[in-house]
């Protein structure tokens, strides 16, 4: 059954040697000294301050979707840097290739730049992966750990246990890619990977193993994930939040979670067939043997569409809250919003095929799926316009967070309109497999970021009780958008000259000056990183002075979150509020109930932290290491583990525990304490209006009472 | 006219839930058990997929066909079998509904030792047919018969693990919220798992023989 791998095996390192550790690669090595030395500062320093207790206490076995939704977002930050340096790599290598010749510098072996090809395959196969699976999906899971439930007013998720799981799985994943910088190799055969190049005959080392369990773990945690949001969305909403009242971001968490959930499975059973035929020897993808190459292609992108719509639609969901809150209107057309959002999910099922147009599949089937594409621009255009329409006669405030939210509609513009393009097969076979198409999908992708950066500058004080600062968020903005026009201009331009796409060695010397455009690009994105680095230390440094004194952090905000405490206590809401409009809390703005606070208290359920998803997590990433380098007995080994855990907690069960209401109310004194004064006079008069009201009330009640003014008749108008 | 727009008696208004008692346990655990047997479903039915694209006459290289070595008489007994354990269980959670200990566990009994012969079969069915040179290495059209329906028989083999702990569960704790709950997955899986079969034994079996 078991495939003979090339080289050496022993039954207890399996494929491990110590030839797979690149010590002598130039790069890899100091940058192997620099982790394990930071790594050694890291555990003294926590040692040192005695954090370890905390450490363990309140992060490593916390159920809290708050926290767990503040590590996601760390994992998520962190990737995105790894696959920034990814990026710096490859555009480097680019600009020193360029040209016919040998450049004379033969470093590592290369001949043309400074890494060799087999290298540098290695490099643009982990970006892809790293920035769509391990950054963008984190970064997004995060927010929408944090956020959904404040938004429907519940007190955790469904299954706060299994949330944890999913942090901890996708971890897992994270480690997994990451060791096998150090360890062995990575997957040279692109992100998505081709049949049947990842076939062991054609990949006989490690690389392709590391991308398949990295994909399927993160796979799995994912799609934890995605039952979670759904059960809490549809189980937990709080009395009064109905259908109609659910705030846009809960919407669209709840459409990509559909679409996470169906459609990870597709990309599973892929993966596991890879790997069937890598371990066992079948023929599913192989040349010969009856094997089928495009059965692969299909099933990959039949996961892989509704998967960029997965993480576009809660980047979209975050745009709809936060132009909002700083146009002081309602969404123009919350209802064609929601069902824009779930059309999108819905075509972006019946669309994979455009991703391999050039595999010739005759007239018809292209047509149809041309035309399906195209009609993904109906509901997106419909969104888009309906931003415009909030934007329009809004009383608007150009915060940082509004400037990455407004970056993020021009991006999409250009990634919608360049995605209509691609969709037109007799331009994507010109332009097929070009650079053109990776400068849409960074458009679309990087729209993502930008309502990332936009939904973290705007929730930030929500959780952290003060506001990042805006003029460094705004110096970052800028620094990133000069970065993404001087990548992503001439990488159009370039796909348009002909360029294929990760190529080592881009031969052509007329693409030179394009490539040193780029190349300066990339650098100012440097200097973007460096701003977000220095953002997080003046805000920290300055908390003080920016810290947030009401639950409205931004005095315009509209949706359910902003109800409660800032920073948010661990219960969420003291008392469960009753919903009476979409919208709520500018409901309650305008009708002047912000500042009334519930008089009496109930005992509350709240589950307890556990370490097992912890070690579950841990014993997934044993598990992959283990089939990766075929060592079979730590893979079963740490499977039996994993399973008897499982049951072992299910044995015991969690009761939780009871916080009973006395301790409720004094909690909530505290809390509001904390928070300084929450009276009303702190609310902006008329900053925003509640949900329906129309544009010219702007106008009207900017002179009824000046932005500070207590509101003395709180009704409205 | 909205809601909003109406001129809201700041005694009347309702802000606090006074009366929500939180969520339900057990409906949302087995809704978000529907979610997962949904991405089961997918998982099926990609493979089914898989399945269909590989088993054209050339999938199958020089090795058999499925009408080669598939005895759908056989794999009847198995159809037959997992029925029963299905019926069995559904005997079990009728007895839960009268709250009889000692008739949920005989239902899960019955319902393991007739999932044992489902699995008992298809090991004694595979094993028969790599004797004969029917093995998943022989041509693509074989490596997707045996993914099919050896992933289904992978989920056979998770259930009883799981029966098994339920039988534990309800022995030590009886009845509780979880238990129950529990109780009420494991029917949606293993009822599941005996819809996915029957797909299986139509379109693999009964299909493949034909053909
Ligand atoms: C208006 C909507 C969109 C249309 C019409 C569209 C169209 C297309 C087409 C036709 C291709 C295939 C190009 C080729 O390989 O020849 C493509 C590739 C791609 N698109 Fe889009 N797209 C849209 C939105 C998005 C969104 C929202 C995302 C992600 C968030 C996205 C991410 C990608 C990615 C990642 C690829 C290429 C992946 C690869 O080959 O590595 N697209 N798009
Ligand atoms: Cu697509």
């Amino acid at each position: 059954m078991l495939v003979n791998v090339p080289g050496p095996w022993s039954p207890l390192l399996g494929r491990l040697a110590l030839s797979e550790i690149p010590y002598t690669n130039p790069i890899l090595a100091p940058l192997f000294i620099v982790i394990v030395l930071a790594g050694i500062a890291l555990i003294a320093g926590v040692t040192y301050y005695g954090k370890w207790g905390y450490l363990w206490k309140e992060w490593f076995t916390t159920v809290d979707h708050k926290k767990l939704g503040i590590m996601y977002i760390i994992l998520g930050l962190i990737m995105l840097f790894r696959g920034f340096i990814d990026g710096l790599m490859m555009r480097t290598q680019q600009a020193l290739g360029d040209g016919p010749g040998d450049n004379g510098m033969k470093l590592m072996g290369a001949i043309h730049g400074y890494l060799a090809p087999f290298h540098f395959g290695q490099i643009y196969s982990a970006h892809g992966l790293i920035m769509i699976l391990l950054a963008a999906t984190p970064l997004l899971v995060g927010l929408m750990n944090i956020i959904v439930p404040l938004q429907i007013g519940a007190r955790d998720m469904a299954y706060p246990y299994l949330n944890a799981l999913g942090l901890w799985i996708t971890t897992a994943a994270v480690f997994l890619i990451m060791i096998s910088l150090f360890v062995g190799d990575f997957s040279h055969n692109g992100w998505f990977g081709y049949a049947p190049i990842f076939e062991m005959a054609y990949s006989p080392g490690v690389g392709v193993d590391y991308w398949i369990w990295t994909l399927e773990l993160v796979a799995l945690g994912t799609t934890l994930g995605s039952i979670n949001f759904l059960a809490t969305v549809v189980k937990m909403r709080a009395p009064g939040m109905t259908w109609g009242r659910l705030p846009v971001f809960t919407w669209t968490a709840v459409s990509a979670n559909i679409i996470a959930l169906t459609s990870f499975p597709c990309l599973q059973v892929a993966l596991a067939l890879v790997g069937a035929d890598r371990y066992l020897g079948t023929h599913f993808f192989t040349a010969g043997f009856g094997g089928n190459l495009m059965l692969y292609t299909n099933l990959f992108w039949l996961w892989g569409h509704p998967e960029v719509y997965f993480v576009i639609l809660p980047a979209f969901g975050m745009l709809s809250e936060v132009i909002p809150a700083f146009s002081e209107k309602p969404i123009f057309g919350y209802i064609t919003m929601v069902l824009a959002s779930f059309a999108i999910a819905g075509v972006s099922w019946i669309v994979w095929l455009h991703h391999f147009f050039t595999m010739g599949m005759g007239p018809y089937v292209s047509t149809e799926f041309s035309i399906a594409t195209m009609l993904v621009g109906i509901p997106t255009g419909v969104k888009v316009f309906n931003w415009a329409f909030t934007l329009y006669r809004g009383r608007l405030t150009f915060s940082a967070a509004m400037l990455w939210s407004i970056g993020a509609l021009f991006l999409l513009l250009i990634g919608g309109l360049t995605g209509m393009m691609l969709a037109i097969p007799a331009i994507n076979y010109m332009v097929h497999n070009s650079v053109f198409v990776v400068a849409h999908f960074h458009m679309m992708l990087l729209c993502i970021v930008y309502a990332v950066f936009s939904a973290i500058i705007f929730w930030f004080p929500k959780i952290y009780g003060f506001k990042l600062n805006e003029v460094w968020g705004k110096i970052m903005f800028w620094l990133f958008s000069a970065g993404t026009f001087l990548v992503f201009f001439p990488m159009f331009m370039l796909g348009f000259m002909g360029e294929t796409r990760r190529l080592d060695w881009p031969f052509n010397p007329q693409w030179g000056a394009w490539f040193d455009v780029q190349e300066i690009g990339i650098f100012v994105y440097v200097l973007s990183v460096l701003a977000f680095l220095w953002m997080l230390y003046v805000s920290i440094r300055d908390r003080h002075a920016n810290r947030v004194h009401t639950a409205d952090a931004w005095g315009t905000s509209r949706s359910l979150e902003w109800l409660t405490d800032t920073p948010v206590p661990f219960y969420n809401f003291a008392m469960v509020p009753h919903i009476n409009a979409l919208d709520e809390v500018a409901w309650r703005r305008e009708h002047g109930f912000m500042d009334k606070k519930p008089d009496h208290f109930k005992a509350i359920h709240m589950p307890n932290n556990t370490p097992i998803a912890l070690y579950i997590g841990a014993l997934t990433f044993l598990v992959g290491f283990g089939l990766t380098w075929r060592v079979w007995w730590l893979t079963l080994a740490s499977l039996i583990l994993a399973v008897i855990l499982m049951i072992y907690r299910s044995n015991k069960g969690d009761p939780g525990y009871i916080i009973p209401a006395e301790k409720m109310e004094e909690m909530d004194r505290e809390s509001k304490a904390r928070m300084l004064s929450d009276d009303s006079h702190q609310v902006p008069h008329g900053g925003g209006f509640s949900g329906g009201t129309v544009t010219a009330y702007a106008a009207l009640d900017r002179d009824a009472s000046g932005p500070l003014t207590p509101p003395s008749d709180s009704r409205h108008l | 006219m909205h809601a909003q727009d109406k001129v809201v008696d700041p005694n009347e208004v309702v802000l606090w839930s006074d009366d929500y008692e939180g969520h339900d346990v057990i409906s949302t655990r087995t809704f978000g058990f529907w979610m997962y047997v949904l991405s089961d479903g997918m998982l099926f039915a990609t493979l089914f997929a898989a399945y269909g694209v590989l088993s054209y006459s050339h999938s199958y290289y020089t090795g058999p066909t499925p009408a080669q070595f598939v005895a759908p008489w056989y794999t009847f007994i198995q159809t037959m079998a997992l029925f029963l354990s299905v019926l069995a269980y559904g005997f079990a959670m009728t007895a839960l509904k009268s709250g009889s200990k000692a008739g949920v566990v005989n239902g899960i009994i019955a319902s393991m030792l007739l999932g044992g012969v489902f699995l008992g079969l298809n090991v004694h069915d595979v094993l028969r047919m790599i004797s004969i040179g029917v093995t998943p290495e022989t041509s693509g059209g074989l490596s997707a018969f045996y993914a099919l329906t050896q992933v289904h028989a992978a989920h056979i083999f998770v259930g009883l693990i799981w029966m098994l702990v339920m039988l534990y569960q309800i022995m030590r704790q009886g009845f509780t919220e979880d238990t129950v709950g529990r109780l009420i997955s494991l029917r949606m899986f293993w009822q599941f798992q005996a819809v996915m079969w029957v797909f299986i034994y139509i379109f693999v079996y009964l299909w493949g023989y034909m053909s």
